[in-house]
């Protein structure tokens, strides 16, 4: 990885990864590399997930019950773990999606506010 | 459990991740290599992700049980007195199972530390399960036998020890030669004494030392083996000491030291080793062989005995067997010890369920009391499982403290148990010390009971719907009559006559120390020698007793001197057949009376306090040249001679068809112990009945330890070879004293027990009643009601099931020191200041567990309330 490339990506906000992997997983089950895959595909590659860091981040929904795991077939045919967004998950996501609407919303209009000062 | 099933599976998710990385990389034109390393590259360090993930499971669990921790913390410093209730009651019924759990664990569980205890027997005389045996009928057992593994047996006895200038009693085990052997254990260090030794009478002059009393008394010193010490005044090899933990085969008796019983005659000055009328071992015991069955070995022994019946008809009467565990005396005892220790543990038991009970119903209260903040959480999305969790940590970790408390508590107590000897006559001494089953069993036990009475509020939880109670407040349940009532009442019950028969039981004793026992106990100083500890012989001894009585005599302080064989209620007892002069077939069923024995110097009467009714005392006149005679006590006088007057001058026989002329008559007295009825008893004079071992009176207003010193000292003047024991006659009256004592002292934990039962169960049942009522107890104040009639209503069924449980106690208290009275000498409940007192206390108790509750129904202010609604 280059610097430049680098500098172009973003890194994740603590907890950040948890709501983009439920947001992922309400299109359907899906294993590990899929997501990890989803993930950077949908952020046009912006968001630098490494995708190591998704297997402490997946377990840790598990353990709150937000997600489950089942056994199942990947698309080259090999038998894979399939995650799966539970109902309480599903209420997580809308819960902690309007926290960032909010959040990001918040920080939205101070930025704008300092661009709109920085102008003037 | 899932955590491991998860974690297993994270190397196979990882591989393939990966996997599919590479393949894709090799779509898009990488070579296999290349591909591998991009993949690799891309996913990060696996190690740590490894770790990162496993971290998660032990981290989340980790942080929700330190969350429930301090959550559960921080809700019981906000109620003080509640949780100190709590854990006070689970510390006093962990503390007392655990104590009685390691005990029974001590005496009847653990089995005694020597190889292959399974086949370890004592035989006991089939009618009466006694254990003596005469050592020629033993010899004839071991040598005749076809079904142990060798017998062996011994006797315990006090001699003197005199390591050096420093002579002093010690507790002797006189052993067979085959002893050791026969428990097939090895000594600690040195030798131990085996059947080669035996080379007939004084052939084996050895000791082989306890391991505890070579701790204690020769500092662990090695260089003992080897060394020539004086017992009696007779020179004695230390060969060995045995092993730590090994002290017989007696659970409850220990010894200083062990020596042959060969040498009995230098150890108690006089030898009974041919004497097979008289059964002097203390007790036999073997490993049956291999394939025998107890019911094969007794027959075999039966069969010696008829045969020792018909060989030796006088000697031997009705020699039948049978066998028995030793560790706690054989049948004379075990049965006992085993019913008394089951029944303590089943009580213990109980204790705990109904502390459980008490403890479910408070922990119920409490839950009532959080129904809103419960529903609130429900509502906001907790589930019901993390809600019960939280309670439940509440309660182990209550029951935990309690239990750490109640069992460092328990431990000081058998620490002190184990070293305790109740009866310093006697070597006495039981190794209570709680083992690892011990913390075992007490652990579970806290587990158990947190679970337990965490668990009596599920249901309310389970059953919280939040919309209902948000919108009407709690949810009463009401009963008429609850079986958590029928509980309290109960408890009460019992609770108020254990306070009744333990206020009974100590009234008694304390009356008992003042009471008449035919002398006085007090200012007096009771000194124990025995001459044949330092040497004395024959013509000796009388000699050096008088001298001994003139010497105290000149002691400034002293009133008066006197000694005795044996003082009254001291745990011993001499006793005999009289026959009235007209008997001429001396046969024990023609006997007028069976007394009690004692041999009394000049000055004893006057010594001991004890009134002469007519006649005179003994003088130093009445030696063996002059004709035999007596002083009798009044029971004496009405069971032989039919009347208390006119006895003086009347002859008596004893059994060997002595003729005795009665002298004079004292009061009676009580003899052996406390709440006997009046026994015959006989004095004879000391000249005409000697004896080595005797305990010198001395009374005086003196200060106890300085009249102690001063004998003392007077005593090393006359002869510093001989070992005394001093002490005051109080003192001495441990012995009599000991059964209403534990029985006092065993009410009274109980009592306290029962106390602090009531206290919760009154508590819980209290709180929960205010809880439930606090809106109708606002409405009520809003209505104008006056503070009595606030805590009418709250409290009054709770005060109505203490008055109903405290009376039935009273009643049932009352009738059961009847029973008491048997074991407490003047224990009566018409006594007004114990009437007086269990009401007090029954009554203080309630004031006391309903303190908090009434607080609380009191402070209800109707506005809060309302405002809250």
């Amino acid at each position: 990885m280059s610097t430049k490339q680098q500098k172009e990506r973003v890194d994740l906000l603590q907890g950040t990864l948890d709501l983009l992997i439920l947001r992922t997983l309400v299109l359907g089950p899906a294993h590990g590399h899929a997501i990890a895959k989803a993930i950077e595909f949908k952020s046009d590659e912006v968001l630098h997930v490494e995708q190591g860091s998704l297997y402490p981040a997946l377990h840790r929904l598990i353990k709150r019950k937000w997600i489950s795991v089942e056994e199942g077939t990947s698309e080259n045919h090999r038998r894979a773990k399939f995650y799966r967004l539970t109902a309480e998950g599903r209420r997580r996501l809308t819960v902690e999606t309007s926290k960032w609407d909010k959040l990001a919303g918040a920080i939205a209009r101070i930025l704008g506010r300092v661009e709109q000062e920085g102008q003037s | 459990m899932r955590r491991k099933r998860m974690l297993e599976d994270l190397d196979k998710d990882i591989r393939e991740h990966i996997e599919a990385e590479t393949l894709e990389n090799i779509e898009r034109g990488m070579s296999p290599e290349e591909a591998r390393y991009a993949a690799l590259r891309k996913f990060g360090n696996v190690t740590r992700v490894k770790e990162e993930t496993r971290e998660v499971w032990t981290f989340l669990w980790l942080e929700l049980l330190r969350e429930d921790i301090r959550f559960s913390f921080r809700m019981m410093r906000k109620s003080p007195g509640v949780t100190a209730i709590a854990v006070v009651t689970v510390a006093l019924a962990i503390g007392a199972n655990a104590v009685v759990f390691s005990v029974l664990n001590a005496l009847i569980l653990r089995p005694l530390d020597v190889p292959h205890p399974e086949s370890l027997y004592t035989i006991e005389h089939w009618r009466d399960k006694s254990l003596a045996l005469s050592y020629p009928d033993y010899l004839d057992l071991r040598d005749h036998n076809r079904s142990f593994d060798g017998l062996a047996a011994y006797n315990g006895t006090q001699a003197g020890l005199d390591t050096g200038g420093n002579p002093a009693r010690a507790f002797v085990d006189e052993v067979t030669g085959n002893y050791f052997d026969v428990f097939g254990i090895q000594p600690y260090l040195g030798r131990f004494i085996h059947a080669s030794d035996e080379h007939g009478p004084n052939s084996a002059p050895y000791i082989v030392l306890n391991y505890a009393y070579w701790h204690n008394h020769f500092q662990d010193d090695r260089g003992v083996i080897g060394r020539t010490v004086q017992l009696n005044k007779h020179p004695f090899t230390i060969v060995g000491v045995a092993p730590p933990g090994f002290h017989g085969p007696v659970l409850f008796f220990t010894q200083d030291f062990f020596v042959p019983i060969v040498n009995q005659e230098q150890v108690e000055g006089q030898n009974s080793l041919n004497a097979r009328g008289s059964p002097s071992l203390f007790m036999t015991i073997g490993h049956l062989k291999a394939g025998v069955t107890p019911q094969q070995a007794i027959g075999d022994l039966n069969s010696i005995g008829s045969y020792l019946e018909k060989t030796y008809p006088q000697a031997d009467a009705k020699l039948r067997f049978g066998l028995a565990r030793p560790s706690l005396f054989g049948d004379f005892s075990g049965p006992a010890t085993r019913a008394f220790l089951t029944a303590l543990m089943l009580l213990a038991g109980l204790i705990l369920l109904a502390a459980c009970a008490n403890l479910g119903s408070l922990f119920t209260a409490r839950a009532a009391d959080r129904t809103r903040e419960r529903a609130m959480r429900l509502a906001l999305g907790a589930s019901r499982g993390r809600i019960l969790r939280g309670l439940l940590t509440e309660a182990l970790l209550t029951s935990f403290i309690g239990g750490a408390l109640g069992l460092w508590a328990g431990a000081a107590l058998l620490s002190g148990l184990s070293v305790w000897q109740p009866v310093p006559k006697f070597p006495v001494q039981m190794a209570v010390y709680p083992d690892a089953h011990v913390y075992a069993v007490a652990l579970l036990l806290t587990l158990i009971s947190g679970l337990l009475f965490g668990a009596a509020p599920v249901r309310q939880v389970l059953h919280t719907y939040p919309y209902q109670i948000i919108r009407s407040g709690s949810i009463s349940t009401g009963r008429p009559i609850t079986v958590r009532d029928l509980l309290l009442v109960a408890q009460i019950a019992i609770c108020a006559v254990l306070i009744t028969s333990s206020m009974v039981a100590v009234r008694g004793l304390m009356r008992s120390l003042n009471g008449r026992f035919g002398f006085e106990p007090r200012n007096t100083m009771l000194m124990d020698t025995d001459l044949a500890m330092a040497g004395y012989r024959g013509d000796r001894v009388p000699a050096m007793q008088k001298r001994m009585m003139e010497a105290m005599q000149t002691i400034p302080g002293i009133t008066s001197v006197g000694f005795a064989d044996r003082t009254p209620l001291n745990g011993t007892l001499r006793r005999s057949m009289v026959f009235t002069d007209k008997t001429t077939d001396l046969r024990p069923s023609n006997a007028a009376a069976n007394v009690i024995e004692y041999s009394v110097s000049p000055g004893y009467f006057g010594a001991a306090t004890t009134a002469m009714l007519s006649g005179r005392t003994f003088t130093w006149h009445d030696d063996t040249n002059a004709p035999r005679v007596a002083v009798i006590n009044q029971e004496f006088g009405r069971e032989v001679f039919g009347s208390i007057t006119n006895t003086t001058g009347k002859h008596c026989q004893l059994q060997d068809g002595t003729r005795v002329e009665v002298v004079g008559m004292a009061e009676n007295g009580k003899y052996q112990t406390l709440t006997e009825d009046p026994e015959p008893a006989i004095f004879f004079p000391i000249l005409q009945s000697p004896s080595s071992s005797t305990t010198l009176l001395a009374r005086s207003n003196l200060d106890p330890a300085q009249l102690a010193a001063a004998i003392r000292s007077k005593l090393h003047g006359l002869d510093s070879g001989l070992p005394s024991f001093i002490q005051t006659w109080n003192k001495g009256l441990g012995v009599a004293l000991f059964a209403p004592r534990m029985a006092t002292i065993s009410l009274g934990v109980l009592g306290v027990m029962g106390v602090m039962l009531s206290m919760t169960g009154i508590f819980g049942i209290a709180a929960y009643s205010v809880s439930r009522r606090l809106k109708e107890l606002g409405i009520r104040m809003a209505l104008g009601a006056q503070r009595k009639d606030v805590l009418q209503a709250a409290l009054g069924r709770v005060f109505k099931l203490l008055a109903f449980g405290s009376a039935a106690g009273l009643l049932l208290g009352i009738l059961a020191s009847q029973v008491l009275a048997s074991i407490v000498y003047q224990a009566t409940p018409r006594d007004p200041l114990v009437l007086a007192a269990v009401v007090l206390s029954m009554a203080s108790l309630g004031l006391l567990a309903t303190w908090i509750p009434a607080q609380r129904a009191l402070s209800v202010h109707p506005l809060t309330l309302l405002r809250e609604e």
